[in-house]
């Protein structure tokens, strides 16, 4: 792949995604979601979509705004049922959105397996419950595990604090969560970003996620969301 | 062991969390959760100049987490596993999903606080879905903090609304984990879970006799 691009508007950095396609879409809550990534996708139309991540969109805004425009197939994610969390309830209970519900961790291992190159692995998370059922188990040293198979996306939106031209990202407090593993998994890896600062001007030793994983970048001005709802 | 007992019960949810705290060893990194067992942060053991004594692990990545933000201190970019905004402590560190659940399940945090709707006499653990048919289930990461912590406590009511206990011989809820509980902290007892069977660690204004009648677990103690 060639190096990061820096588009001039979040319409350019979603361009092309293809209905059907897998995306992987950081954040935890409202913290770290591309949000204009997502703003993006619903105008650009695509449907059929499968998303993966950590939630299934809170209030009306971001994933649930794309839930709400009936493009998205099925979630995964590990905490779909929010305080605010109606549209994906709604959909749910009409039968209108599949759901694969993922414990966190395995989650975030199986995004990161994938971006590693693994093929699979034995986790002990789930054991014995119903999140385990039907899968292929194996004790080793005396405890029992699960296998676990990678989880691959098309694309990654992700949005971090800074990124330089070539695409190293830098992230900011608990905003980072799966960002860092996301960029890894995807055939394209799409950052919304607060600032970008030319060549030489991150730190190389606070570099988070390095140029080689990001294939496109975007300027969003951030937005103030928070539990309590957008300021 | 002596069977402790502060003389008055059943406790507010305010006084579990402050016996818990208490019981957390100095010097621990621990997992508070979400909802109820996050009030143990008021609680925490400091050292002799009042700073906190354990060091708190967020699993949206983060150690070193601090109370609850207010006012200006308040910063989308900072929550923790609620959802709820949080400050940093000298010392904090940030890190991605991938080596906060590595933490876990690498067995590095020694103690989590979870809520619980059932756990069995075994330490099996059911916190995460009713396993009605119109209950959206959501798991977060109950499921790799369950099997990864040193120590799981629950903290819980010991009665349901209608007076069921969720001490039980067997869970009836769907698991989150099978035998990964080592105490039980509710508002009536607390409870540790021992390969010879479950210990009576203290009493919160109930009688040994009457706690026995009204939790169907045999009861050591």
């Amino acid at each position: 792949m060639s190096r990061a691009q820096v588009l001039e508007t979040a319409d350019q950095a979603v361009a092309g995604i293809e209905d059907g396609s897998t995306v992987l879409v950081g954040g935890f809550g409202l913290a770290g979601i591309p949000f204009d990534l997502i703003d993006a996708l619903i105008r650009q139309g695509a449907k059929d979509l499968v998303i993966v991540s950590n939630n299934a969109g809170n209030g009306d805004v971001g994933l649930a705004a794309l839930l709400a425009a009936g493009r998205v197939r099925k979630v995964m994610c590990s905490f779909p049922r929010q305080s605010d969390s109606w549209v994906f309830d709604r959909l749910y209970r009409e039968g209108k959105i599949e759901l694969d519900v993922v414990p966190q961790g395995n989650l975030a291992e199986r995004i990161r397996a994938a971006g590693a190159g693994i093929g699979a692995f034995f986790c002990p998370t789930a054991v014995g419950t119903p999140l385990a059922a039907g899968k292929e188990t194996r004790e080793i040293d005396g405890r029992t595990y699960v296998l676990e198979y990678p989880i691959k996306g098309d694309y990654a939106f992700i949005a971090a604090y800074r990124a330089d031209t070539i695409g190293n990202l830098v992230y900011r407090k608990t905003a980072r969560n799966f960002g860092p593993v996301m960029a890894t998994a995807a055939t394209t890896t799409i950052a919304q970003v607060s600032e970008v600062v030319p060549v030489g001007a991150l730190d190389p030793e606070t570099v988070v996620t390095p140029s080689i994983y990001v294939d496109r970048i975007v300027v969003a001005a951030a937005r103030r969301h928070t539990a309590q709802g957008a300021r | 062991m002596d069977i402790r007992d502060p003389g008055h019960g059943p406790l507010s949810m305010d006084e579990l969390a402050a016996i818990i705290g208490h019981d957390i060893p100095p010097g621990s990194y621990v997992n508070l959760g979400i909802g109820q067992p996050t009030k143990i942060g008021d609680h925490l053991p400091t050292d002799a100049d009042g700073n906190p004594a354990v060091i708190l692990h967020t699993e949206n990545g983060m150690l070193g987490m601090g109370p609850a933000a207010a006012g200006d201190a308040i910063d989308p970019d900072l929550t923790n596993a609620g959802k709820v905004p949080v400050t940093e402590l000298p010392g904090a560190a940030y890190f991605h999903h991938a080596d906060s659940f590595a933490m876990m399940r690498g067995g590095h945090l020694d103690v989590c606080v979870l809520g619980a709707y059932q756990v069995s006499a075994r330490g099996d653990l059911a916190n995460w879905h009713t396993g009605k048919p119109d209950d959206i289930p959501a798991v977060g990461g109950a499921m790799d903090l369950a099997i990864g912590a040193k120590d799981v406590y629950v903290m819980m009511t010991l009665f349901t609304r209608n007076g069921e206990a969720k001490l039980v011989p067997e869970c009836t809820y769907p698991l989150t984990g099978t035998g990964c509980v080592s105490r039980v902290y509710t508002d009536y007892a607390a409870f540790g879970i021992e390969p010879d069977g479950v210990r009576v660690l203290a009493t919160y204004g109930i009688s040994l006799a009457d706690l026995r009648q009204r939790v169907h677990v045999k009861l050591l103690g």
